[in-house]
């Protein structure tokens, strides 16, 4: 088994995960979705890279074969802006959830009138 | 010319700015500038009727072969001549026959916008100019009907007109469009000059059809004809002007001036003058059995514009020649019959003729004009009307129809009876005979101003017939001669032809008509008892229907559901991203993989168990955050295998705060949630998440076991050291090689943090600060809220923590570290104070404002970049020299740490401000919750006890 | 090298930061701030298209890192014309917003405002395909906090939606960017143009599925069908000064299409040349469909601006996915009259319900109100616009996109939808129209005065765009002659790549 099939399968285990938690009704579960899509998304990045083992991309003179820098920096940029995001739309569920008293996003429970001023 | 075709626009700009000015002077300014512009008309008649035509053409959209190109042609003078002087007339007639109430201006202003949109739609000589003003016609008319909005049928009439000719018109588009990709450009002058080009190609058809629904619609044509009596609700002066004399006239106008082009086919003569033909029929049938002045009058109107459209069907030069003639002389006395009945209406208080009758005694001026009107629309001799009837018989005597010689001329006779019929019905029963009764008003004669135009126009009806060659000979000629686009056959204009079959049709006719008015009665039992399809509730219900369908489409679609909304685009991506590699075409790649060792495989199989039991647990909240964080773990550590230590720390930091976060805000969600959804819809998710996943695993392997093509990394990796001065390369890259995407990313951060705080600070307000107030804390918690021991070591450990992060900021340049961890680093030990000694005590101690970090974080970074710009070097150019520093040694001092410290500012500023919030209102929830302990250590109320 | 090129971005960055130092000061100053910004912002994109107009192509290396290595920024004549468009647009929103005292209703409207105009600029101007990532998210982000300003629970439930939705966009986003590093091994957008042309043909799937991945991440923000769901709501339930504002959101996602598709997926591009066109062309023509018949449905203005929205940008769209210079230059003529006609309807919207403050958008008879004549006037114009009739610049657009779309062999159902979608769009506007300033005068309650803060100074915004749709007919043959250029340097992207990395990297 090469790590590359690790790397893939993990990559579409933690996809299909997140696609499913992300069609649930509530948004708790829409948030955890999202949580490992980003987490499959951070690796899939990191994989376009290709693979490397115990060469950071350290810079030396005499270093050769190192791991491709560019998709780390891609992807601690991903995180980031996933960290930020994924804040907003905690703190976005919890107010709309204290606002409407409802956590569902299905629609179904859009019975009651919007009360902001049309 | 160009001045022509604008001064009723300039006049209508000017009524509308003069509101407060009186109703005279309102008038006067319309009144002034029509006739203004029917001189400047004149003055070119000469010009034009000797040598044809005069053109004036100024560029406007070369790119689309729109051009604001005028001519003026006999045909177009005559139109034009129409459309100005009655306009006059109007403009005079509706000062006296509008109400005080009414606001003038706005009339007149809606007026001329008409006025000038005809005389565009007369003096076009692009097609799609005339378009232009073809639609501004459907649109002012819609004004006009509607002037009276407070009548519903006057908002009714107006919409469906809109809809019909607007409509028409949008056919009349693709129509016209057509021919001129036939033709190769929209000049109608060459257009014209194209005639067999049109009719040899295989479009013609569809542009004939197309074009003949445009002008259709607009002369209610059968079977688009019951616009035009709802229109009625417009004030009669908008009747007179726009229902009789020009805008119906329109759709005859554009038939008559495509004739050479698309003129001489049966499918012409058979599409054309059939309609022509039912139209006059049934318009003239159901004329007579109205009772509304005014609806006789639109149906008669419509029973006109088939004949003419039927003449200009025909096809033959002579009957065009006719056309034209009767297109004036309608004109002429259709608006005096309009203003006519609109006298009545405003002396008597009714148009209904059952109520009216005998009113020559009471009104002799009106009676007087009304007669002759009338005898004109009957086709009695010596009036213009007879003229053109006379002649149009003759042309019907003999057209065949599908082989059959007698049916034309039988209908036409036909017609011609009933429109006798009617007229005379107007005359009689409305001058004639005894009073039927009382009318609201007691009738009288009105005012000079109301009746002096249609006597106006009905003197030019005698001496029109009596002295056709005189007065109309020339005009006639020329506009036949443009219409056919050739030499007009020779015709006089005269009373009496000798014993022609015309003259015994219409002798015929005269005396049917006259017999049918006598049994009038019993024919409209018999008529009432007839089954007649109204086309207004045709209409309102396909409307209604048509709204009913778009909301349930509407609402069906858009159900409001994410989950719907997600599938779809997961399932769009799917499909879209395996169309690509089907199609593209693809081959397994030849990178040799690397061996996984058993660690690598124990970590994937615990990563699948916790991401499987997230999804099992995913409505046990607690439970799930344990196993996300499982995953969020293992990936780190896979990133530290994988030799990315950056990232590892990252992830790491990352994880804590966000999981931090998660817990202050599931506090407050919903407790137990139900399961919702069906099982099929659960079987659906996981077919399209399976999709998705293998999907993204497929390609990640596809890459990954390619040989790199090779990546601009490389020259990162080289320059790392030399031009970026520092040896860890993906943070050198970070600050500087891609710093401009950092900025970018720290602002993300920042504004999050500012949504976020404005998100909460309503929150403990309204419906939300509610259920806060309601909330029950769901764990059972220690007794201490604050343990000694937690409060104590946070506090030792926060100037630790501190130092850990500056350490790991000044290393981040050349090992794993840097900015964004610092910052993470150091705001995770601040919020350790807020966790251990509440926040209250926290927040009093907090020296500097969140909001300021944020605003100096960016501020700094941006400050970075544009230092550069003073060298005259580009943004976020670094430079960069070293400094030795005991304990942690040398490091290199560059630009881009600065940078890197308004990316640190920045974390910390948007990590507290968000947290910070999210905590305070959770601690809000709890302050009723609050119970007290004699363990509890709470700073913060020890603090309000001592001060 | 011309800094002039980074002042929009950095321009909104400093503001929007100084808004947060200074947030204790007197209001006033904060909206005398944010206003200047904008006029700054106006001045600053008309001379960057001045600088463009020639077709010269600036390229910015920002950190001095030659391209394809470090970031660029590229100013082409495309780029400057959105540029004008957004800050004009903005500046227009903007004093809207300050007028109706919108910008009070809730925290931080102003930053927020400054930092969309600053990813909106970013995303224009980058050259590099995940810095138009980065940019996207700004926009965004800041797009959540003004979308969800003034809160309520209607706002808040939809705002979730349309976070997560756009969420999971991101994350599309980036698939699709790392899936051409993996293959291609380069961001930068010209260079990218350069490798793909010479994929071999084992790779070139991936670079197709990127490519169509990318599309659909751009069609979720441009609303094609049927990606469209999250956007009437979204717009109709946020406040109409920003749903004015994100009238240029939707024609992001066509900038990014028409951007990326002509320089990178172009005619060069082996198998995954024109990819997106085929799959575009259908659903936008149903997403005309739609949204005009959401228009007729519509039962708010804000609905009905909303879908007003889907169907023009849906028109923009048929003609964009023919991928054809008439055609491009016909959508490029098109898309700043859809922007501000979309713009238009939100801001009378508005004027409506702000004036009949118990009725609000809803399309009912209601009382007279005041200066009911003039904002009547103008929902005529906007209605006209949006339909697409004379006089208006909607009319000539259509018939731009018509003639474009003449010689396609789709041409009948192109012809067929837009014409028939006007129709259904002029009955539902006049329906709307006589129910709200007709009927109205049946209504027995008293005239109703004008509400204190709303003044007839409330309408200049909104006349000020009729203003432009007039100066777009008026000044039409330049414009469209103009377009012509953009949509030839569009065409002709090897000006672009070799701009960007060079003579030599041309051949």
């Amino acid at each position: 088994m090469s790590l590359e099939f690790l790397v893939a399968s993990t990559i579409g285990v933690l996809t299909t995960a997140g696609i499913y938690l992300c069609l649930r009704g509530r948004t708790f579960s829409v948030v955890l979705g999202l949580a490992m899509l980003s987490y499959a998304i951070n690796v899939f990045l990191f994989a376009m890279g290709r693979l490397v083992i115990n060469r950071p991309p350290i810079y030396g003179k005499d270093v050769a074969d190192y791991a491709d820098p560019l998709p780390q920096a891609l992807v601690l940029t991903a995180i980031v802006i996933a960290f930020g995001m994924s804040a907003l739309v905690v703190v976005l569920a919890l107010r709309t959830y204290l606002e409407t008293g409802t956590d569902q996003v299905d629609g179904l429970a859009d019975a009651q009138p919007d009360d902001d001023g049309a | 010319m160009i001045l022509l075709s604008l001064l009723p626009f300039i006049g209508a700009a000017l009524v509308a700015s003069m509101p407060r000015s009186s109703r005279a002077a309102q008038a006067m300014t319309a009144a002034v500038v029509t006739a203004a512009a029917l001189i400047l008309l004149l003055s070119q008649a000469p010009e034009v009727i000797s040598s044809g035509v005069v053109t004036s053409r100024t560029e406007w959209i070369p790119g689309l072969g729109l051009s604001f190109s005028l001519f003026l042609d006999p045909l177009g003078l005559l139109f034009a001549g129409l459309i100005l002087s009655i306009g006059l007339l109007v403009v005079v007639y509706a000062r006296f026959y509008l109400a005080a109430a009414d606001p003038m201006g706005r009339f007149y202003a809606f007026l001329l916008l008409f006025q000038g949109a005809m005389l565009g739609v007369a003096l076009s000589d692009n097609l799609l100019l005339l378009l232009i003003f073809w639609e501004l016609t459907s649109l002012s008319s819609f004004l006009l009907i509607g002037f009276w909005n407070d009548r519903a049928e006057a908002r009714q009439g107006a919409r469906m007109a809109l809809a019909i000719t607007a409509g028409g018109g949008l056919a009349l588009i693709a129509g016209l469009l057509i021919v001129g990709q036939i033709v190769g450009s929209y000049e109608l002058t060459t257009i014209l000059r194209s005639g067999d080009l049109i009719r040899a190609s295989s479009h013609y058809p569809l542009a004939l059809v197309l074009i003949l629904i445009g002008c259709f619609t607009k002369s209610a044509q059968f079977p688009f004809h019951f616009w035009l009596p709802h229109a009625m609700a417009a004030p009669t002066p908008v009747s007179a002007y726009l229902h009789s004399a020009t805008m119906v006239k329109a759709g005859v106008f554009l038939i008559a001036r495509l004739w050479p082009v698309l003129a001489g086919t049966d499918l012409w003569f058979y599409l054309v003058a059939t309609t022509g033909l039912v139209t006059m029929l049934i318009g003239a049938a159901i004329a007579l059995f109205k009772h509304d002045l005014k609806a006789i009058l639109a149906y008669s109107t419509v029973s006109h514009l088939g004949l003419l459209t039927m003449l200009f069907g025909f096809g033959t030069p002579m009957a065009a020649v006719v056309g034209v003639f009767h297109f004036l002389n309608h004109a002429i006395f259709k608006a005096a019959l309009f203003m006519n009945a609109g006298i009545i209406d405003h002396e008597t208080g009714t148009r209904d003729a059952r109520l009216l009758g005998g009113l020559a005694i009471l009104m002799p001026i009106t009676a007087t004009i009304g007669l002759f009107a009338a005898a004109s629309m009957a086709g009695l001799p010596p009036l213009n009307g007879f003229l053109s009837k006379e002649m149009m018989l003759e042309e019907a005597a003999h057209t065949a129809w599908g082989g059959s010689a007698w049916f034309i001329p039988l209908a036409a006779t036909l017609a011609a009876t009933l429109s006798v019929a009617y007229s005379l019905r107007y005359a009689v029963h409305v001058y004639l005979g005894k009073r039927s009764g009382e009318t609201p008003r007691p009738p009288h004669d009105p005012a000079l101003g109301l009746w002096a135009p249609s006597a106006l126009l009905v003197i030019a009806a005698i001496f029109i017939g009596l002295f056709p060659m005189a007065t109309t000979g020339p005009l006639v000629q020329a506009a036949a001669g443009s219409v056919i686009g050739a030499a007009p056959p020779v015709f006089t204009l005269k009373l009496w032809h000798g014993l022609t079959p015309a003259l015994a049709m219409s002798g015929i006719a005269i005396t049917a008509g006259a017999l049918i008015l006598n049994r009038f009665t019993s024919l409209l039992h018999l008529w009432d008892r007839l089954p007649v399809p109204a086309g207004k509730p045709l209409f309102d219900g396909s409307v209604a229907g048509l709204i009913k369908t778009s909301r349930r489409i509407t609402l069906a679609v858009h159900n409001g559901s994410l989950q719907r909304y997600l599938a779809i685009l997961f399932a769009t991506a799917v499909l879209l991203g395996v169309e690509g590699l089907l199609v593209g075409g693809y081959v397994p790649g030849n990178r040799p993989t690397l061996p996984a060792p058993p660690v690598a495989i124990v970590g994937w199989i615990s990563l699948v168990a916790a991401t499987l039991a997230v999804v099992r647990a995913h409505r046990q909240r607690y439970l799930a955050l344990v196993f996300i964080s499982v995953i969020g773990l293992i990936v780190a550590l896979g990133f530290i295998y994988l030799s990315a230590p950056d990232l590892a720390l990252t992830q790491i930091s990352v994880e804590v705060v966000t999981i931090l976060l998660l817990l202050l805000a599931l506090n407050l969600l919903p407790k137990k949630p139900n399961r919702l959804g069906t099982t099929a819809l659960r079987i659906r998710d996981a077919v399209l998440g399976l999709a998705g996943g293998c999907c993204a695993g497929f390609v990640a392997w596809a890459i990954m076991t390619r040989t790199p093509n090779n990546p601009i990394s490389a020259y990162h990796w080289a320059n790392s050291y030399s031009g970026g001065g520092g040896t860890n390369v993906v943070n050198v890259t970070l600050v500087d090689f891609r710093a401009f995407d950092t900025f970018g990313e720290i602002i993300v951060l920042g504004i999050a943090a500012l949504a976020i705080f404005a998100l909460l600070q309503t929150a403990t307000r309204g419906a939300s600060g509610q259920r806060l107030r309601q909330w029950i804390p769901d764990l059972v918690r220690s007794p201490e809220r604050h343990p000694m021991m937690f409060v104590v070591a946070t506090r030792l450990l926060l100037p630790l923590a501190m130092l850990v992060g500056i350490y790991i900021f000044l290393r981040g340049h050349n090992q794993p570290g840097g900015g964004f961890i610092a910052g993470l680093v150091i705001s995770i030990a601040i919020l350790m104070q807020y966790m251990a000694s509440g926040f209250d005590w926290t927040d009093q101690r907090r020296r500097i404002d969140e909001h300021a970090l944020i605003a100096f974080g960016v501020l700094i970074a941006a400050a970075t970049g544009l230092g550069s710009l003073l060298f005259g070097a580009p943004l976020f150019t670094s430079a960069f020299g070293y400094v030795h520093l005991p304990l942690i040694g040398t490091f290199e001092l560059a630009t881009a740490m600065a940078f890197d410290v308004g990316v640190a500012m920045t974390v910390i500023g948007a990590v507290m401000l968000a947290l910070a919030e999210l905590s305070h209102i959770a601690q809000r929830a709890e302050k009723d919750a609050r119970t007290q302990h004699a363990m509890d250590v709470d700073p913060g109320r020890q603090q309000e006890e001592t001060a | 090298m011309n800094h002039l090129i980074i002042a929009p971005l950095l321009l909104p960055a400093i503001v929007a930061a100084l808004f947060l130092l200074g947030r204790w000061r007197a209001r006033w100053i904060g909206s005398a701030l944010s206003l200047a910004g904008c006029v700054a912002l106006v001045l600053i994109a008309l001379a960057l298209f001045v600088t463009a107009y020639g077709g010269t192509i600036s390229v910015y290396a920002l950190g001095n890192w030659p391209a394809p290595f470090g970031i660029v920024l590229v100013l082409d004549r495309l780029s400057a014309l959105m540029l004008v468009l957004t800050s004009v647009l903005a500046l227009v929103v903007l004093c809207h917003a300050v007028i109706t005292n919108l910008d009070r209703k809730g925290w931080h409207f102003h930053p927020l405002f400054q930092f969309q105009l600053l990813g909106l600029n970013g995303a224009f101007l980058t050259g590099d395909l995940f810095n138009l990532f980065v940019f996207f998210e700004v926009l965004l982000i800041a797009s959540y906090g003004l979308m969800l300003h003034g809160q309520g629970a209607g706002r808040l439930k939809v705002g979730l939606q349309y976070v997560i939705i756009n969420l999971v966009g991101s994350t599309l986003f980036l698939i699709g960017i790392g899936m051409l590093y993996g293959v291609t091994g380069t961001l930068n957008m010209a260079d990218m143009a350069l490798r793909i042309s010479s994929l071999p043909h084992g790779d070139q799937g991936l670079a197709r599925a990127g490519a169509l991945l990318l599309t659909v991440v751009f069609a979720l923000k441009a609303a094609l069908l049927p990606l469209h769901l999250w956007l009437p709501r979204t717009y109709a339930s946020t406040s109409p000064a920003v749903a004015a504002l994100f009238a240029i959101m939707t024609k992001v996602g066509v900038y990014a299409i028409v951007r990326t598709t002509t320089l990178i997926f172009g005619a060069d591009a082996g198998a995954v040349a024109w990819a997106p066109a085929q799959w575009m062309l259908p659903s936008a023509v149903l997403t005309v469909i739609i949204g005009f018949t959401g228009l007729l449905a519509a039962r708010g203005l804000r609905d009905q601006a909303a879908f007003g929205v889907v169907g023009s940008t849906g028109t923009l769209l048929v003609a964009v996915s023919l991928f054809e210079p008439r055609a491009i230059t016909a959508a490029l003529y098109y898309l700043p009259h859809s922007t501000l006609t979309g713009a238009l309807l939100f801001l009378v919207g508005d004027l409506v319900a702000r004036h009949r403050p118990d009725y609000g958008d809803a399309i009912t008879v209601g009382p007279r109100f005041a200066s009911i004549g003039p904002i009547s006037a103008l929902y005529l114009l906007a209605g006209i616009a949006l339909v697409g009739m004379p006089p208006l610049s909607g009319f000539i657009g259509k018939l731009l996109i018509l003639t474009a779309a003449a010689a396609h062999p789709a041409a009948g159902w192109i012809w067929v939808t837009i014409l028939v979608s006007t129709l259904i769009g002029t009955i539902g506007l006049a329906r709307a129209g006589s129910i709200l300033f007709w009927k109205s005068s049946t209504c027995d309650e008293p005239l109703r005065p004008a509400p204190a803060q709303v003044g007839r100074k409330a309408l200049l915004p909104s006349a000020a765009l009729v203003a432009l749709l007039a100066a777009l007919v008026l000044g039409a043959g330049g414009i469209v002659a103009y377009m012509d250029t953009v949509s030839a340097q569009l065409f002709a992207p090897r000006n672009y790549i070799e701009a960007v990395l060079g003579r030599q990297a041309g051949d």
